[in-house]
């Protein structure tokens, strides 16, 4: 283990470490605690001037106003509208191709593979235009829809290239055994490979979800307005509104952040694997 | 998806086949009335509206007002509201010119609009025909706190000239009060301030030439409005280009700083602050070139009808009913602005009264905005042109060489 | 003979139809949104078009423009020193990673919370440091103004404004970084630590020699990710400064959206040449990566 664990070294030491962890958290955290103060501290603090005292009291009805007044609620259900459908879109297609990438030999497999791999890395800006008129003309511009499924299009990239090594690793053996028992392809796909899949699906599954909650420069291009747009677009508009008034902004901001962040805590082991699981192979 | 597509094709055709079939009473209306003054407004607009036609309803979509901007382009291409806020002048030029709204000329010549609506008549005529229906218009010119004038011991009665103006940042420097505050970060803040120096200055028929592309960037004009404008930057508010006008608004409310050149859409944000009418004064811009006409600057809103619109026809109803004087009347009193309709009442008050009475008095012409009259291109590179020399006053020279490359380019 | 050939053309017949079907929906999607419109960008970029009229084919004169135009230098400056700067993340997310690779009580919640950064949106992020930023009342902006006596207002000032939005942009990607080290250390074979440690090797050498070494795989992968974090550069600009001020923000992502979609500019064709330009610039890495993953493949074989 690298470094030394801190069990071996001097009592001093151990002491120090354990004061340096919290403080460098803190530091580490220190914008984040900020915007976290100012969300519950009433605006007349702000207006007075207090904005990193005490607060004159835990105005929680911060978020409360951001309700009330604004379109926030919308937003968020929208971000759902548009996340879940691609969390299921992305990762069932990728299933899909994952496993036909894995298990075959055939003459493109790697080029395909490859393709899919690279135009995960495309940046946005080169099919914005395009995309932008292929919504229009199937009518889906400014629905959750049409979003969702741009967005499940050009996730399947990073799903596959992840299901592909993940189906790789698994042992061959027993999609032979199937084959060599008569069990058509589908079956050996549905029975014997997806129950395999479950850890790779849940990893995969928070991760889509977390990029897809958290991405801004599509809602912008393919959406507008409060019917349609998720909630990181909706905050950019809200900022707008808010000039001056940052503890709304900061209520606001928190609770965008809230989903991906219950995410993450929630299926917290899935998520780093699915991180580094499906990259470094 | 192909038959998605065949679907969204047949929808689109049936809709412009049959435009208002009878259970289709429904009006969308996309409106940048984000913030609270304006939206008040145009709420009660509307429940005015289908108070008086019970059986249309209208479906409103409120956008934040800069995102409006962008979001307009979108929407009238792809997913097409049957109303839209937009401003008047070259700004609705664009879409004009490639048929994205409709001529709405019949609404002007059935309701009496060319008699009621005269004075924002040419603002909103393109090839002879009308495009939409002006409902407010508002002044620029500077806002002032008049606790801050005391406290520098500053008569604002007694400036009268630019020259005036510069003496008076003297003294407020001396106190230690910003004398010129602004919020360049959305940059059309600082427009209002350049197209004021321009006006008195060259006057408008310049301005006008100048947005029209007719003049070169470089011309001794052009840069004779520019060394007016150096001298007050000494006192202007520094950090100005990280902040918003929301936020300049507040040193004017704090006292930290004295002046602001804004719209008078900004009275309701001052009064939010804490500013009332004893403490907040505004005045005209002051004289720089003696004898010129006096032209001002007074942007007018509008709302038009896309050509996209499903239900044209209920649209025009509603322009109608925007057009009328109670309807002006009513609104401008919740969004403290001006109305266009000539039998309308202008508000007690006393901004407005002033702006009113300063632009029904203006020989020299109204002005809408640099941003509306010039194309958006031009408008957009001569405001980042502003901010910069606002920070770098040294650079004038390559930024306008710069905008001259600009206006080759864009008026081409 | 002849019949068990036959039974395995049978079973092989349906196994190579199979991968298309498999493929098919995924493949069609893909090619819908991903591929084609990478070439349709590359056409557009020849029009001159508003998105309202008809297109006009100008030739190359899109890119002839965008030689002579300041604001696409600024753009490709900014975004140079985003990828350089952005290379903090990989040794500031190992260095992080390293502090944390112990087996203290509650150090899994410090994970967690170190790592916490990534998980929350760009956009969130951006108005965290706007606000962190803010003249007058910003918490660094009261910092700086406590030790100095004045105040910078750090995204108002053009030489400071990129710096400022690359330090909100590293704090997610160095998350990101530190997480992919801390499950990269798990894997560092602890049997060759020792043995070094017998050889008398620590500190900074133990790293540098043995540990570096072997993290290889995740320093691949933290590489790859930052680079493609810098260049996808478009949200916080967007959302702290949108370019400003005077455009001394942009970077291309950024300006081909503004020349493209925003409402001082609707030049499809002249942001699909910057696009272009982009993704040429893009291209050079990704195409780095897949052929490192392609020898890697090669080598399973």
């Amino acid at each position: 283990m690298f470094p030394r664990p801190i069990q071996s070294m001097s009592p001093a030491s151990k002491v120090a470490y354990k004061i340096a962890l919290p403080v460098m958290l803190v530091l580490w955290l220190l914008p984040l605690l900020g915007v976290a103060m100012t969300s519950i501290r009433p605006s007349g603090d702000l207006a007075a001037g207090n904005y990193f005292g005490i607060p004159s009291r835990l105005a929680f009805d911060n978020y409360l106003t951001v309700f009330r007044n604004t379109d926030l609620e919308r937003y968020l259900l929208n971000s759902f509208k548009v996340t879940i459908p691609t969390v299921i879109g992305a990762v069932g297609l990728s299933c899909l191709t994952g496993f036909a990438l894995a298990i075959y030999k055939f003459k493109s497999n790697l080029i395909l593979f490859f393709i899919f791999v690279a135009g995960n890395f495309v940046p946005s800006q080169i099919l914005m235009v395009p995309v932008r008129d292929l919504t229009v003309s199937m009518g889906m511009y400014n629905t959750t829809m049409g979003l969702a499924l741009f967005h499940i299009a050009f996730q399947t990239g990073f799903c596959t290239l992840f299901m592909r090594n993940f189906i790789k690793a698994l042992p061959f053996e027993l999609v032979e055994a199937a084959r060599v028992e008569g069990v058509s392809e589908w079956q050996i796909f549905r029975h014997v490979v997806m129950p395999l899949m479950r850890p790779a699906i849940a990893a995969l599954s928070v991760l889509v979800f977390t990029f897809i909650w958290n991405d801004f420069f599509w809602a912008m291009v393919l959406t507008t307005g409060a019917a349609t747009q998720p909630i990181t677009a909706g905050l950019n508009s809200l900022n707008g509104q808010w000039i001056a008034a940052w503890h709304l902004v900061s209520a606001g901001s928190i609770l965008a952040a809230l989903p991906p962040v219950l995410m993450f805590f929630l299926m917290q082991r899935h998520f780093i694997a699915g991180l580094t699981l499906g990259a470094v192979k | 998806m192909k038959a998605m597509k065949t679907f969204a094709v047949a929808a689109l055709i049936a809709s412009v086949a049959v435009p208002a079939l009878a259970e289709q009473r429904t009006l969308v209306f996309n409106t940048d009335a984000s913030d609270p003054a304006p939206k008040a407004a145009f709420e009660q607009l509307v429940a005015d509206f289908e108070a008086a036609y019970p059986e249309i309803d209208v479906v409103v979509n409120t956008f934040d007002h800069e995102g409006y901007k962008t979001a307009i382009r979108n929407f009238l291409t792809a997913d097409s509201p049957d109303l839209a806020n937009w401003y008047a002048g070259n700004r609705m030029r664009p879409f004009v010119e490639v048929g994205q709204f409709i001529d709405v000329s019949d609404v002007w010549a059935e309701n009496g609009l060319y008699e009621s609506l005269g004075s924002a008549l040419s603002s909103m005529t393109i090839d002879g025909k009308q495009w939409g229906v002006p409902y407010t218009y508002y002044q620029w010119g500077i806002y002032y706190n008049k606790d801050a004038y005391a406290k520098a011991g500053v008569d604002a009665a007694s400036i009268k000239t630019w020259d005036d103006f510069i003496s008076a940042c003297e003294k407020f420097q001396a106190a230690g009060i910003d004398c010129l505050t602004t919020g360049s970060k959305a940059l059309w803040p600082i427009a209002g301030i350049f197209d004021y120096l321009d006006l008195r200055t060259n006057g408008y028929d310049f301005h006008m030439q100048l947005t029209s592309g007719d003049i070169a960037w470089t011309d001794d004009r052009v840069k004779a409005v520019f060394a007016e404008w150096a001298k007050v930057l000494p006192y202007t508010t520094a950090n100005h280009a990280a902040i918003d006008w929301q936020d300049a608004v507040s040193n004017i409310v704090q006292g930290s700083a004295a002046n602001y050149v804004i719209g008078n859409f900004a009275v309701a944000a001052f009064k939010d602050g804490g500013l009332t009418n004893d403490n907040l004064g505004f005045m005209q811009f002051p004289e720089i070139t003696p004898g010129l006409a006096r032209a001002e600057e007074a942007p007018t809103d509008t709302i038009h009808i896309p050509a996209g619109a499903k239900n044209v026809e209920d649209a025009k109803l509603f322009l109608a009913f925007l057009a009328s004087s109670e309807v002006q009347t009513k609104m401008n009193g919740t969004l403290g602005q001006l109305p266009i309709n000539s039998g309308s009442s202008v508000g007690d008050d006393p901004y407005l009264a002033a702006g009113f009475e300063m632009l029904s008095t203006a020989d020299g012409g109204i002005a809408q905005f640099f941003d509306r009259d010039a194309p958006a291109e031009m408008a957009k590179a001569g405001m980042e042109g502003f901010q910069e020399f606002m920070v770098k006053p040294e650079r004038l020279d390559d930024i306008l060489e710069r905008l001259e490359k600009v206006r080759v380019r864009v008026y081409q | 003979m002849s019949a068990s050939t036959d039974s395995l053309n049978s079973r092989r017949r349906p196994r190579a139809f199979a991968p298309w079907l498999f493929l098919a929906p995924g493949m069609a999607m893909f090619l819908f949104y991903v591929i084609i419109p990478i070439f349709q960008s590359l056409w557009v970029s020849f029009y001159d078009w508003d998105g309202l009229s008809d297109a006009k084919w100008i030739g190359i004169a899109n890119y002839l423009e965008l030689l002579d135009d300041d604001a696409f230098y600024t753009s490709l400056k900014n975004n140079i020193i985003w990828l350089v700067l952005y290379m903090l993340s990989v040794p500031a997310g190992l260095m992080i990673a390293l502090f944390l690779n112990q087996t203290v009580r509650g150090i899994r919640i410090y994970k967690s919370l170190f790592f916490f950064p990534f998980v929350i949106s760009q956009v969130v992020v951006g108005l965290i440091f706007s606000w962190f930023y803010a003249p007058g009342f910003g918490l660094l902006y009261k910092l700086i103004e406590l030790v100095t006596g004045q105040g910078v207002a750090i995204l108002a000032d053009e030489n400071l404004v990129t710096y400022g939005i690359i330090a909100a942009g590293l704090w997610p990607q160095i998350a990101y970084c530190m997480i992919l080290y801390l499950t990269g250390l798990n894997a560092v074979a602890s049997d060759q630590i020792e043995a070094a440690r017998l050889d008398g090797a620590k500190g900074w050498r133990m790293l540098w020699y043995v540990v570096i070494p072997q993290l290889r795989p995740a320093t691949f992968i933290a590489i790859v990710v930052t680079v493609i974090g810098a260049l996808r550069s478009f949200d916080l600009v967007s959302i702290m400064t949108s370019g400003g001020p005077f455009g001394s923000s942009r970077v291309l992502s950024y300006f081909m959206y503004e020349q493209a979609l925003s409402e001082y500019g609707y030049r499809m064709g002249y942001g699909a040449a910057i696009a272009v330009v982009l993704f040429a610039i893009m291209i050079i890495f990704i195409s780095g990566f897949i052929w490192k993953m392609w020898r890697d493949e090669k080598g399973v074989r």
